[in-house]
């Protein structure tokens, strides 16, 4: 749903996506983060449409929901591939080699970082930290974790992820 | 053979690094293995155990036996564990790395710490309010509700010395005095586990190992200074913390530690979890009441501090998750039992997560007062594959790099600062003489730049000029006169920023610089990086006297950039050559030079 609709045009059922959740959390005080939270996490991404909808329905002016939603590195304007592959460059991940790792990520699938491959089944990204830093150099597929690992074996991972017919439905 | 099947239970810890280690599948073979023999040996989760360099792990109780912990389970190795230890109650020794009785050499990671926030991680399941009761939890919130004044809780906490532990080191106990004195009915408290630092992890463990030590301090404090209402701000990127938490929360309200009239005392304390956006500001306390109130979570001017104008301008205590975890057990113990670890500055213990180069990675916690040294060598282990240890950075993005000369000093937080690096919130990477003091400054630099919020023209000009010019250097371009640049440009930073981000953000810089100014110098001057790390400095040669010609390396080069007959010496064209290290590592005799 969220790939096909550009971002100019929402369906409808995004639009009361949409209202069902402004009118869930408009009593709350202090509610634009998790309501934002809430609508990327139905809808997938924020394109302007849907910013402006939730602008309307809200009382907030535009201006300072772009302002927000832009301020959080959590919150996306285009749309994600259906697995996020998030490639951990903390500290202890840098010292035990995360930078072979995320080239090596990036090579295999042809994409560059923050970017999404053209079948649309992966999105690379790159992390401060997932917090598992015994275990460096980490990446996380979607909710999986992966650590310990040679560059040789992240291609071999991203390779093979959802090869065997059990790639999950759509993120969105 | 008594059948031992149910006098044993068995413990797999399961926290992120657990279960990314593959704990979850040895937790379902052990399913299995019991459902299979028909055993009804009870089967237990744990957060982390602590010996995270030896995960995945396994506790198995036995009577009569004691603990014994198996580290590196894999799955094949469990029907040899149900077989031999649960049913033929003789633990496998060639898979134990902890036994009740018995020294093992893993025992030297416990030696020198003191488990007082991490009393119950590892041991008791997080799930679990009836487990954390039995622990002695919740004996702090009740004699604090039943026994004692919002006046003598204060009391306590100062007198216990307790020290914020996120970093600044503010003693709580006149932080908590101080939004307690604070005129109005209304008042917050805040939990502040936006834990950004990378290469840190231990409001995470706590959070995930026992979530409901650090309520249990957050509505003691609730109580002593007034507050009806709490937030715990948690990071997005931890969403098994954020699920654990909301399920204590809900235990811990059904059995009337939370909600109205808490323990009959006519105490009231309701709790809610916000998640965060992505923004490292925000675990500075002003940006993150900010992100609370769903603004932009930039920093503001302090004073007014929270504690008289806080969340929605009312007086708000804002504490990190360690400091919480730490106030049940002094309320319980007494301050002079806290008191009685640490330093006359610091007092009490601190958890670091130990990682980088090190033998023994982990959650550690240690007395104050205790010297690097011996955190990194006798708990640590030291140094893997006999390589030298260089530096260990304290502090995060925050903090700096210690040398080899410093690292004699006691852990408190007046000697950590005056070394240049910070206390920080537990971070504690260990560096060897692989890693380039340069490449790592300017790592730690681009994370701050990325995570500037913009608001100061030092922090938001300045980094980027600084990173510029660290990008130079790394890359072979470095010009005379870019040290004194880094540093004036680093002090102007760090006098003319607002919060602490920007004021700290060149530490990594300045502190780099003071103590291994040489290979900076060796960067700029010599076009070199003596830790062989700063790829556009490196190059790959085949030394023609090792060289057998097998065509290993041919065949391991992506590039096409090795060539040669085969059985003689091979060449890289270094035009070609991407400097992937693949070469290097393929080649078994050692032919490959990096220089």
């Amino acid at each position: 749903m969220a790939n096909t609709a550009g971002p100019d045009v929402a369906t409808p059922e995004q639009l009361s996506v949409v209202d069902r959740i402004v009118a869930e959390f408009s009593t709350l005080r202090g509610a634009l983060i998790p309501m934002l939270q809430q609508v990327q996490e139905e809808i997938g991404y924020l394109p302007p449409v849907i910013m402006e909808r939730i602008a309307e329905r809200s009382g907030v002016p535009p201006a300072r929901i772009f302002g927000v939603a832009s301020f959080y590195s959590q919150f996306r304007f285009e749309p994600v591939g259906r697995h996020i592959i998030r490639v951990c460059e903390g500290t202890a991940c840098h010292v035990q080699g995360a930078v072979d790792v995320v080239e090596a990520v990036c090579d295999e699938l042809g994409v560059a970082e923050g970017g999404t491959t053209e079948d649309g089944k992966f999105t690379v990204e790159t992390v401060a930290c997932l917090g598992c830093c015994s275990l460096a150099p980490v990446i996380m597929i979607d909710e999986d974790t992966f650590g310990r690992l040679t560059p040789e074996q992240a291609r071999d991972i991203v390779r093979n992820y959802g090869t065997a017919g059990d790639e999950g439905g759509a993120k969105a | 053979m008594p059948d031992q099947s149910t006098s044993s239970r068995v413990t797999v810890g399961l926290s992120s690094c657990g279960v990314a280690a593959g704990a979850a599948q040895v937790y379902e073979a052990f399913r299995r293995e019991f459902d299979e023999r028909g055993l009804s040996t009870p089967l237990r989760r744990t957060g982390c155990i602590g010996m995270c360099y030896r995960e995945p792990l396994v506790d198995v109780d036995t009577e009569g036996l004691g603990r014994v912990t198996y580290g590196g389970v894999t799955e094949e190795q469990v029907a040899r564990i149900v077989q031999e230890h649960i049913v033929g109650g003789k633990p496998v020794e060639e898979f134990a790395v902890r036994m009740e009785g018995k020294r093992l050499p893993d025992e030297a990671y416990y030696d020198r710490q003191v488990r007082l926030v991490l009393r119950n991680a590892g041991l008791i399941d997080p799930e679990s309010i009836d487990e954390y009761i039995e622990a002695g939890g919740y004996e702090g919130l009740t004699k604090a509700l039943t026994e004692m004044t919002p006046e003598e809780i204060v009391d306590t906490m100062k007198a216990s010395g307790l020290r914020g532990r996120g970093g600044a080191g503010f003693p709580s106990g006149v932080k908590w005095d101080l939004a307690r004195q604070q005129p109005g009915d209304v008042k917050y408290v805040i939990v502040n586990a936006d834990e950004g630092d990378p290469g840190a992890f231990m409001d995470r463990s706590v959070l995930e190992g026992d979530p409901h030590s650090v309520l249990e301090g957050l509505t003691i404090a609730a109580y002593a200074i007034g507050a009806a209402e709490g937030y715990i701000y948690a990071r997005a990127e931890y969403p098994l913390a954020v699920r654990r938490l909301k399920m204590a929360i809900a235990d811990s309200e059904e059995r009337g530690f939370l909600g109205m009239d808490i323990l009959g005392s006519g105490f009231s304390f309701r709790v809610k979890v916000k998640e965060g956006a992505g923004a490292f500001v925000c675990g500075e306390e002003t940006a993150l009441i900010a992100s609370v109130e769903g603004k932009r979570g930039m920093p503001r001017l302090r004073p007014p501090f929270p504690a008289a104008k806080g969340l929605w301008a009312k007086p708000t205590n804002i504490n990190n998750v360690e400091t919480y975890a730490n106030v049940p057990w002094i309320i319980t113990n007494g301050a002079a039992a806290y008191a009685a670890y640490g330093t006359e500055t610091s007092k009490g213990t601190k958890v670091f997560a130990l990682t980088g180069k090190i033998v023994r990675g982990g959650l550690v916690e240690v007395p104050m007062g205790i010297s690097l040294r011996d955190v990194i060598f006798e708990v640590g282990g030291g140094i893997p594959d006999g390589r030298k240890f260089k530096a260990v950075q304290l502090g995060g993005p925050s903090g700096g790099c210690v040398p080899e000369e410093h690292i004699d000093i006691k852990i408190d937080y007046e000697s950590v600062t005056k070394t240049g690096a910070i206390m920080g919130s537990g971070g504690m990477v260990v560096m060897d003489d692989r890693t380039c003091m340069v490449d790592i400054a300017r790592f730690f630099l681009q994370f701050t730049q990325d995570e500037s919020c913009g608001k100061c023209t030092f922090c938001r000009v300045g980094t980027k000029r600084m990173l510029e010019i660290l990008d130079r250097i790394t890359s072979g371009e470095g010009r005379e006169g870019d040290i004194e640049r880094l540093e004036e440009l680093g002090q102007q930073i760090v006098s003319s920023s607002l919060c602490g981000l920007g004021q700290s953000a060149p530490n990594p810089v300045l502190t780099t610089i003071r103590y291994f100014r040489d290979e900076y110098e060796a960067h700029i001057h010599e076009k070199r990086c003596p830790a062989l790390t700063c790829k556009p400095l490196l190059t790959y040669e085949i030394d023609p006297d090792k060289c057998i010609g097998c065509t290993l390396c041919v065949r391991a080069c992506p590039v096409g950039a090795v060539s040669g007959e085969r059985k003689g010496p091979h060449v890289i064209d270094t035009e070609l050559c991407t400097k992937c290290d693949a070469c290097r590592k393929a080649c078994k005799f050692e032919a490959v030079i990096v220089s």
